[in-house]
């Protein structure tokens, strides 16, 4: 990030709205799209987004999506106030879920999400204090390199 | 080996839903599954997912992750918005009598394959 120009977006979530989950993402793909940024950097950054939206909308009862895009990298950043993560190195771990099961119903809840947002992004931080909530934090470089 | 919607259709006797228009894309590889988080997680660009899930989860989970579009299964028709949604994206929806395993059977006799590191 070598250059202090950036664009911004950023969107609240509602928790539990199932219907209107992803629609963050889903904006923020198309600004980076409509911004010139390589297709297979933007589907990484619209995979490991959505992954973070649907995980505030399923647990955390609500949260905050933003977007950063720098020259020559795009940050995103997931905050929420929900429960809180006990054991960040479990949750990281690929299978391992608490989602309900009406969640799983809707094909969510594979315990995937997590290592998902590590594959996908260049750069993966995660703070949790259980009764305060969360904040993930990905980093993308705009260099072309498809999964 | 690549596949165009249209043959895809005839191969699964399906109905098109959306997208009649874009029948000319090619599908890469192709994706079997219920599980949404499955799907972000393992598919390439330009796959065609066939699910019987209907909500608006998989119209979403297919935006993120540029499948060239979608196949219900056994029989079942998404709800009208879900429809329009994928509409707006560009996403062809077909829908086809044929259930998850015989539909994937067809598409992989038919020279298509999967998403993983193996095909």
């Amino acid at each position: 990030m070598t250059d202090s120009k950036s664009v911004k977006l950023a969107f609240d979530c509602v928790g539990g709205d199932f219907e209107r989950a992803g629609e963050a993402s889903s904006k923020i793909k198309k600004m980076l799209q409509r911004l010139g940024i390589p297709a297979d950097i933007v589907r990484r950054i619209a995979i490991g987004t959505y992954e973070a939206e649907m995980n505030v909308i399923i647990h955390a009862g609500g949260g905050n999506v933003a977007a950063e895009v720098f020259p020559d990298a795009t940050v995103i950043t997931v905050t929420d106030h929900g429960p809180g993560i006990p054991d960040i190195n479990k949750a990281l771990q690929e299978g391992w879920s608490t989602a309900p099961d009406y969640v799983r119903q809707m094909g969510f809840g594979a315990g995937m999400g997590l290592p998902n947002m590590v594959k996908c992004s260049d750069k993966f931080d995660i703070q949790s204090k259980v009764g305060e909530g969360t904040c993930i934090t990905m980093q993308f470089k705009h260099q072309s390199e498809d999964l | 080996m690549c596949m165009d919607l249209y043959n895809v259709q005839k191969l699964l006797q399906a109905k098109v839903l959306t997208g009649s228009e874009l029948m000319h894309r090619q599908i890469e590889s192709c994706c079997g599954s219920d599980m949404m988080s499955d799907v972000l997680a393992f598919t390439k660009r330009n796959t065609l997912l066939c699910t019987g899930l209907t909500n608006m989860q998989v119209v979403r989970t297919a935006d993120m992750t540029e499948l060239s579009a979608l196949v219900f299964v056994r029989g079942k028709v998404p709800d009208a918005d879900i429809v329009a949604a994928a509409a707006e994206n560009n996403l062809p929806v077909l829908a086809t009598d044929y259930t998850l395993f015989e539909a994937c059977g067809i598409l992989y006799g038919a020279g298509i394959r999967g998403c993983s590191k193996k095909e």
